[in-house]
Order: structure tokens, then C-alpha cells, then sequence
């Protein structure tokens, strides 16, 4: 018996899985990318503080 | 006992990736990305590129989110409308609690990001859009008020602004125009698409003008929106929004515009129904043109500005 035997719903599920594995990979890099620029741009200034410095 | 009945014909819940798209509205979408832009490029501060980006984008999902609550809210009446009746609720591709799910996950993920990588007025503005155009529009007025379209038209007028605040964190005059323009654009533009669905709205049970004062009523309004749309945008052409492209842009398109809505006024259903309402659909394709010509000349005039062609 073939346990491993698809249906047509695998395949679309699998589509859709896919799918929204990539856009939360897009969403990730996003995330990263604003970071970078929002740091790089200087919007944020080092604390330097008296201790270990 | 086992059960090996495996149904094959999808079920909510196994809708594809493009059925969820759909709940989108990505046309309307396309409009809210296309007037974010110029809001946000007319600004007078310039954003990093990516930045930038990420604003469009978050303004476009923000306005997918509405769309999906709206079609969730709606997938009653959206049955029995020939226009919607195609969309993934009624047409049995996604259930009434996953738009629901998808249209607040996304409200909420929109706002949020919106105002991380922007400011959190441009945020705090996509959410006050959103619940303006599912709980003011969607909940209330489109079931209750002739009137729907005119006050709910604002959720529409909202992106350009979304877009100024987001580059330079503040209001100023210019984006309160381009809000104008679009809020007396959409009752004409609906109305005319009243005009030729016919019996849809009136089948569902939505008040448009069309079913609540008639149809010479509603010819008339279109008339009198268009004639006030015309002296709003030609007179845009004499502030800080306006420039040369603007002025030519203004003046041609209204004037057709303004023909296109006297046209209509001039005509009774007989007319229209002998030529499959071909005045009417013209007038509402011209008045997509009509909008995206606009923006279009805003966008051009503050390129020209920016790039120093014109002082």
C-alpha cells in the first residue's frame, strides 16, 4: 500500500504553503533591510557611558 | 472505520495563494499604491529609496486589509450582485472567518510596519483609513445613506496623505488638495457605475442614489459633482500643488470630464438603454484616466521642481 500516494489537494496546498513561505522570507528581509538603513542613517546615537570605556 | 472519501472540489480552507489575493481588491489596490506615490514624492523631503518602498507597500496592504474585511462583511449582498458574485467568498474559495483573520492580521502587521519604518502618524492615519472604510463605510453607511458613497468616498481620498505624512511626519496644504480631488472624484465615478449595473445594487438592498431617488436624480448629481470636481481641480492649478503639467492636464481632462457628466444629464433611460449605456461606461472609463492623469501631472510637476527645470 502506497501511503505516500498524493492528491490533487497536496499539490495545491503545497502551493499555497510555498507561497507563504516566501512571503514571510520577503517579510524577514524587510525587517533587515529597514533595520540596516535605519541605522546607517544615523538616526541613532551610541550612548557612551564611563564604565569599560 | 476509516473514512476515504477525499471530497476533490476545493473547500474553504484549501483556497490557492492567488484566491487569498484576490480578498485584496488588488485594482483598488493599485489606485491606493499609485496615489500613495505621488503623496509621497510630491512631499518636499526626500525618504531613502527603501524606506520609501516599505511605505508604499505597507499603504498597499493596509488597503488590501480593507478590502478583505469589506468582502468579508459583505459576502451577503456581494452573492447576489452580478459584479461580485465571483469573488473567493461568495464563490465558495474562502471562508468568511479566514478574510477575517486575513483582513485584521494584516491591518494590524500594516500599521505597525507603516509606523516603524515611517513615523507614527503615517501609521496612526492607515489605521484611522482602514476603520473609516470597513466600520464608517462598510458597517454603516453603504446599508444606510443614499448619501454612502459621497462620506465613504473619504477612505478612497485618504492614501496621498498617508503617503506627505509618511515623508515629512506633518499636514500641510498640498495633500489636503489631492484629498479633495479624489473625495469629489468618487461620486460621479460610482454613480455612473450605478447608472449601467442596473438592478445590481438594487437586487442587494444598498441604498445608492440610483435606487433611492431614482435615476434622473442620480444623472442630475453627476452633473453637479462634476461641475465642483472641475473647479477644485482647476483650481489646484493655482497653488503650491499645481504646476505647468498640472495646469494642461487639468484643463483638458475637465473639460472632457464635464462634457462627458452633461452628456449624461442630457439623457433619459431609453437612450441609454438603446446603446447598452455606452455614454455612461465611457464617462466612467474616462474618469479612471481622469484620476491617474492628475496624479500623474502632481507627480510630474514635483520631478520637474525637485529636478530644478522649473522654480
Amino acid at each position: 500500500m502506497n501511503l505516500a500516494r498524493e492528491h490533487e489537494l497536496h499539490q495545491r496546498r503545497r502551493g499555497r504553503n510555498a507561497g507563504v513561505g516566501i512571503l514571510l522570507v520577503l517579510l524577514i528581509c524587510i525587517v533587515m533591510g529597514l533595520t540596516v538603513v535605519k541605522v546607517t542613517s544615523g538616526g541613532f546615537e551610541a550612548v557612551v557611558t564611563g564604565e569599560g570605556s | 472505520m476509516s473514512d476515504t472519501s477525499l471530497n476533490a472540489q476545493s473547500l474553504p480552507g484549501d483556497a490557492e495563494l492567488k484566491d487569498y489575493f484576490a480578498l485584496l481588491k488588488p485594482r483598488v489596490m493599485s489606485l491606493v499604491v499609485f496615489t500613495a506615490f505621488v503623496g509621497l514624492l510630491a512631499a518636499p523631503v526626500s525618504v531613502h529609496p527603501f524606506v520609501g518602498f516599505c511605505a508604499i507597500l505597507f499603504i498597499a496592504i493596509g488597503g488590501g486589509a480593507s478590502g478583505a474585511l469589506n468582502m468579508w462583511w459583505d459576502a451577503d449582498i456581494d452573492a447576489i450582485m452580478r459584479r461580485t458574485v465571483n469573488r473567493p467568498i461568495p464563490a465558495g474559495k474562502v471562508s468568511e472567518g479566514e478574510a477575517l483573520a486575513l483582513g485584521i492580521g494584516l491591518s494590524g502587521l500594516s500599521v505597525m510596519m507603516l509606523g516603524l519604518a515611517t513615523n507614527w502618524l503615517a501609521g496612526a492615519m492607515l489605521a484611522f483609513t482602514i476603520f473609516f472604510y470597513v466600520v464608517i463605510y462598510t458597517m454603516w453607511l453603504k446599508r444606510w445613506t443614499p448619501q454612502n458613497i459621497v462620506i465613504g468616498g473619504a477612505a478612497g481620498a485618504f492614501p496621498p496623505v498617508i503617503g506627505w505624512v509618511a515623508a515629512t511626519g506633518t499636514f500641510s496644504v498640498e495633500p489636503i488638495l489631492m484629498f479633495m480631488i479624489i473625495f469629489m472624484w468618487t461620486p460621479p465615478h460610482f454613480w455612473a457605475l450605478a447608472l449601467f449595473m442596473r438592478s445590481d445594487y438594487d437586487d442587494a438592498g444598498v441604498p445608492m442614489l440610483t435606487v433611492t431617488h431614482g435615476r434622473k436624480f442620480t444623472r442630475l448629481n453627476i452633473l453637479v459633482y462634476t461641475v465642483l470636481l472641475a473647479a477644485l481641480a482647476i483650481g489646484v492649478s493655482f497653488t503650491t500643488a499645481g504646476g505647468p503639467v498640472y495646469i494642461v492636464v487639468a484643463v483638458v481632462l475637465n473639460a472632457l470630464f464635464l462634457k462627458g457628466a452633461f452628456d449624461i444629464w442630457r439623457r433619459d433611460e431609453d437612450m441609454s438603454e438603446a446603446d447598452d449605456f455606452a455614454v455612461e461606461k465611457r464617462f466612467f472609463k474616462l474618469s479612471l484616466l481622469y484620476l491617474f492623469a492628475h496624479f500623474g501631472a502632481i507627480l510630474a510637476d514635483a520631478v520637474l521642481l525637485r529636478t530644478g527645470v522649473i522654480g
